[in-house]
């Protein structure tokens, strides 16, 4: 291309002779040059912005036919992709720390109708009765013959009733299918699992919620998709569980009491073995809580972890063992034990009216000692006694995993005045759950490092606070041991695995204020065997009396003691503890059939 | 030689169309049937699960007590106590019986067993007591 210079020579002298301006030409000449470039600029924009909207348009239109694939497409299920099979049942099973299965679900279905689709509606709601006798023909007449167009008639049926359904041949009515909680062993362990109902429900679904115990502490985890359906695993032996039910159940009867609770826990771990509550109740067919009157009279009310009791002597050892850690007293030490003893306008007396005089510190324990136990707090002082029990866990509630642990906060007097610091020594006026009691004794039982009661098989637990030394732990144990040798627990001596335990009796305090005169709390908490403990067992009985050679007896070591023997010696063997003999049963030699004898070397 | 190529293009065309096709029908039965398995291991898990339920239910304390009382006259089975536990040479075995005499080889028991058809033949330590 020739380009065109700015004062072509020509022109100008031409422009000069004519005497025109020669700088019009060059201006003219510019303006011609910017016109060609703006020209080209202007074409080379116009194809960008082509390519441009170009791409836009292919960006939203893969887009836009994306979304349309999407929305006209039938959905199905990723086929190709699923690795593995998928299908598992919406709610993880429950099992007890050998697999054995606590809850599982089966495959039920539910029954509704379409009342717009009926034949013979009447037929139908006849034909329904007789099959399910709880149903009500008139409702049933109503709901099929308005203007409904759907009723929920049954929720679960079984496949019989299914059938039966099926024979009357109504098209109106259809079958939804349902996964359907199955609580196998019954009654047992049923306060620790709750129970289970239905959620959201639909005609192809329903959602299973938990709606206590376990199965509400852990229901996003039994939910949850991600666990493959994998069990919880509780800490619970179910043979054991069985066991206990059986022999406080019988204990129970015997007593006359009015509800009974049992709790066996691993000292190590914190392990909840068993745990019991009578009455209990079906978790199958869960029984609707009492709206008035008193909620602990329900048999969904559990004594282990809801009921708080002032639990009576049991508590004493708790001031006697931090004394001994603080190394006030010794086992030795003797105590001025005078009954009765006066605290400002308040006297304290014995049991019975006893007297003892001056104890050591083991006998007041072995004797169950009111007026030596307040001595010895006493020596403790109000401030250290309430932190060592806050230090044990009496002062809040217990982090067992279960709905209701919550509930069961323990009820701690306000202010630490004297009095209230005397009779706290010998287990009035602080009301604690038996879970609570469990707890501390397994504490001291486990060389004074701190248990916290678990329901969760083989989680692991950061090791607890020393709140005791483990000096003094030994002690209180040895102590409990004499308590089970020569005082007030002997009827709970199981030949063979050393029991150590204290018996603790106190009187029910009244709705209206003060304590009746003839209804008892009686409380074992023991420790088993004393030389190596290994498992605490704390029994509680609601209102028993025992009836014995001595005419009615409420005391602990009458009533919870011998059930508490029983329970042990019953449930012991299925632990797997050995009891220890004095005396060994002589080896047998096995004759061999070649009358050869065989060498190891 | 032109036309030789283009017919040997055409018939690797119409090959790999034949495949291509035979593939497609091929990986549908395969999804099909391996929806078909999936289907199944969930009507077993639901069988499985139905099973474990029972099993559960049939084993459940309350029912093993029933059956225990129910046979006491033949079981004599009592709850599980403290002296059970002892070590194997605290245990007294049976003298052992005098050796059998010997059977005669042509007679005696060596004979292979007849089994049914589909079985396999009699392993020796099966037939020991």
């Amino acid at each position: 291309m020739i380009r065109t210079p700015l004062r072509p020579l020509a022109r100008i002298l031409r422009a000069r002779e004519t005497g025109e301006n020669p700088d019009a030409i060059e201006a003219a000449n510019r303006a011609q040059r910017h016109a060609v470039i703006q020209e080209r600029a202007r074409g080379s924009a116009r194809t960008r912005l082509f390519f441009m909207s170009c791409a836009f348009a292919l960006a939203f239109g893969t887009v836009g036919a994306k979304m349309g694939v999407l929305a006209s497409s039938q959905p199905s299920e990723p086929r190709v992709q699923t690795t593995g099979a998928q299908i598992i049942s919406q709610r993880a099973d429950i099992t007890d720390r050998h697999g054995r299965v606590l809850a599982t679900n089966l495959l039920t279905h539910s029954l509704y109708a379409h009342p717009q689709q009926m034949v013979e509606p009447e037929r139908a709601a006849r034909e329904l009765v007789r099959i399910f006798p709880d149903l009500e023909i008139e409702r049933l007449n109503k709901d099929f013959s308005g203007k409904r167009s759907f009723v929920w008639i049954k929720k679960k049926i079984s496949p019989e009733q299914m059938q039966a359904v099926h024979d009357i041949g109504e098209p109106g009515l259809l079958f939804g299918p349902r996964e359907m909680r199955l609580y196998p062993n019954g009654h047992i362990a049923a306060h620790i699992l709750g129970g289970a109902t239905f959620g959201k429900e639909d005609v192809a679904s329903a959602e299973v919620v938990g709606v206590a115990g376990v199965e509400k502490a852990f229901d996003h985890w039994l939910r949850d998709p991600a666990n493959d359906g994998a069990p919880l695993m509780l800490s619970l032996d179910l043979t054991v569980q069985a066991a206990m039910e059986e022999v406080l159940g019988n204990g129970m009867k015997v007593m006359n009491a009015k509800g009974a609770t049992g709790i066996l826990m691993e000292i190590k771990t914190g392990e909840i073995v068993a745990m019991a509550s009578l009455p209990d109740f079906d978790p199958n067919d869960r029984p609707r809580p009492l709206l008035k009157g008193d909620p602990s009279d329900s048999p969904l009310f559990n004594r282990a972890v809801q009921g708080q009791y002032e639990l009576g002597s049991t508590f004493k050892i708790f001031p006697v063992a931090q004394a001994i850690d603080l190394k006030l007293v010794s086992p030795t030490t003797m105590i001025n034990a005078k009954a009765p003893m006066k605290i400002g306008k308040y006297l304290i007396n014995e049991f019975r009216g006893h007297n003892y005089g001056t104890l050591s510190v083991t006998d007041i324990i072995v004797k169950s000692s009111n007026v030596g136990t307040v001595r010895v707090a006493q020596l403790l002082g109000a401030d250290r006694q309430r932190d060592f029990l806050e230090k044990l866990g009496f002062f809040e509630p217990t982090l067992i995993e279960m709905s209701e642990a919550p509930t069961g906060k323990p009820l701690v007097p306000k202010r630490w005045p004297a009095v209230t610091s005397a009779t706290v020594a010998f287990g009035h006026g602080l009301a604690a759950s038996p879970l609570h009691l469990a707890a501390a004794y397994a504490t001291v039982a486990n060389g004074g490092k701190r248990v916290m009661p678990t329901l969760i098989h083989d989680r692991s637990q950061r090791g607890g606070e020393q709140v005791l030394s483990p000096e003094a732990a030994r002690i209180a144990v040895q102590m409990l041991r004499q308590v089970v040798v020569r005082g007030s627990g002997r009827s709970a001596n199981v030949e063979g695995y050393e029991v150590a335990g204290k018996t603790g009796t106190a009187d029910k305090p009244r709705p209206t204020g003060g304590y009746y005169g003839n209804k008892v709390v009686s409380t074992f908490a023991s420790v088993f065997p004393a030389s190596d403990p290994q498992y605490v067992l704390v029994l509680s009985l609601d209102e028993p009396s025992a009836i014995g050679a001595g005419g009615e007896s409420r005391t602990a070591g009458a009533t919870s003691a011998p059930v508490a023997a029983e329970v042990i010696r019953r449930v012991a063997p299925l632990l797997g503890l050995r009891p220890s003999t004095e005396t060994q049963l002589p080896m047998v030699e096995r004759p061999l059939p070649d009358r050869l004898k065989l060498v190891s070397n | 030689m032109r036309s030789v190529l283009y017919l040997l293009t055409a018939l690797a065309v119409m090959g790999l169309a034949f495949w291509a096709y035979r593939e497609n029908y091929r990986t549908q039965a395969a999804i099909s049937e391996m929806s078909d398995i999936q289907r199944q291991i969930g009507r077993l898990r639901e069988d499985l699960g139905v099973l474990r339920a029972e099993w559960a239910y049939l084993n459940r304390p309350e029912r093993l007590r029933q059956l225990v009382d129910l046979n006491f006259e033949r079981l004599k089975l009592v709850p599980f106590g403290s002296d059970q536990f002892v070590d194997v040479g605290q245990v007294a075995f049976p003298a052992p019986k005098a050796p059998e005499p010997a059977t005669d080889p042509e007679t005696g028991a060596d004979v292979p067993v007849e089994r049914p058809a589909g079985y396999p033949p009699r392993r020796p330590q099966e037939s020991t007591p």
